[in-house]
């Protein structure tokens, strides 16, 4: 990849974006929707919530959405460079804070920023959920199958895996 | 998916009855994690205790849950941060990058091998009709977690009017996340600052 490449214009925002990533890649999903669908015509909003199915379906850590955006975008070198483009930032931070605070406690600064930004991320994580809900609905039925495994899994402790089966499977059968 | 994220923290075997035997080097980590990753179906962070916790007995409960909360509040996924974490504490440098890479290995194999399938199958109208229930269903997992996260956060006139600020920003105008957030940080931060006690 060169610097003409766009993509290389869409590793060096991913960088940006997982920066600011606190919570994880559910609470930029937004973000990346308007970087990938919305603004860059990569692909459209029906193939990014698909995507984003097959990530849940896989084990794993989320930022392996990021992983499988950047195979389909550009193949084996996207999927890894989209990865390490995501995971490079915070693992350098993560590194430094833990050599930091091997010997020292947790600090009051630390606990007023996490309590001061814990809002923020609620409120991107609950514009994440909308904005799957939104993409994700084709028809009262979409919403449907959404109000009802998000029901079972607050109310169950159901393996995620289930629900996601079933709802593939409603979706083969034609009844969606 | 960190649905379970707040059951991970509390609990477990207590303060004192852990024994620790030797501190486990890169390979060890590499292969602890590897495990890791392939059982984390739907939320990554519960097994990862309870290797750490109850099988391994890397760390004791308190440990991991101090532990945790710094990752919470670093940019990344929590468990990506916590085994970095983790494996730098144990092994430095190359601990926490073997830690990292056997939590990552083997989740980006398969996520590729459903990719190339998806790239291949994908335009068939039976899978298309899958994929849009699978993708409904896929949204109401980030519903159901948006709800726990959100459920004990709203509690104060901070929390409430930061995140619906946020949301109205981000989810219904679509605006850009970096200008929000360097805006909407340092309100968050003196507020924080001047309601010490909610």
């Amino acid at each position: 990849m060169t610097d003409d490449d766009p993509l290389f214009g869409l590793l060096v925002q991913l960088v940006l974006l997982s920066l600011v990533a606190i919570g994880g890649v559910n609470t930029v999903l937004p973000e990346l929707h308007r970087l990938i669908v919305t603004e860059g015509g990569w692909m459209s909003g029906a193939e990014f919530t698909a995507l984003y199915a097959l990530a849940q379906s896989a084990p794993g850590p989320n930022v392996i959405f990021v992983t499988l955006l950047g195979w389909q975008l550009a193949g084996l070198g996207g999927a890894l460079a989209a990865t390490a483009a995501v995971c490079g930032p915070s693992f350098i931070i993560a590194y430094v804070v833990a050599s930091l605070s091997v010997a020292r406690g947790e600090s009051a600064w630390f606990r007023l920023i996490r309590r001061a930004l814990v809002p923020l991320t609620t409120g991107l994580l609950v514009a994440s959920a909308w904005l799957l809900t939104e993409a994700a609905a084709q028809g009262w039925t979409g919403y449907l199958v959404t109000f009802v495994t998000a029901v079972v899994l607050l109310t169950t402790r159901i393996n995620p895996l289930w629900l996601l089966a079933g709802a593939g499977g409603l979706g083969v059968a034609g009844v969606l | 998916m960190t649905c379970k994220d707040e059951d991970a923290g509390a609990g477990g075997t207590g303060r004192g009855g852990v024994a620790r035997f030797s501190l486990p080097g890169p390979g060890e980590l590499f292969l602890a994690f590897l495990g890791v990753g392939l059982s984390g179906f739907g939320g990554v962070l519960p097994f990862a205790r309870r290797m750490l916790v109850e099988q391994k007995r890397w760390l004791t409960p308190l440990e991991f849950t101090e532990l945790l909360s710094v990752a919470q509040f670093l940019p990344g996924a929590n468990v990506i941060n916590l085994t970095i974490g983790i494996g730098t504490r144990f092994a430095g440098l190359a601990g926490g990058a073997a830690a990292f890479a056997g939590l990552i290995f083997m989740p980006i194999v398969i996520v590729m091998l459903l990719g190339m399938a998806y790239g291949r199958y994908g335009d068939l109208p039976f899978v298309a009709q899958g994929f849009r229930g699978l993708s409904a269903a896929a949204a109401g997992l980030v519903v159901a977690m948006a709800v726990q996260i959100a459920w004990p956060v709203l509690r104060s006139l901070r929390a409430v009017a930061l995140a619906l600020v946020i949301f109205l920003a981000i989810g219904a105008l679509r605006l850009p996340l970096v200008w929000v957030l360097l805006v909407l940080v340092p309100i968050a931060l003196l507020w924080a600052w001047h309601d010490r006690d909610d």
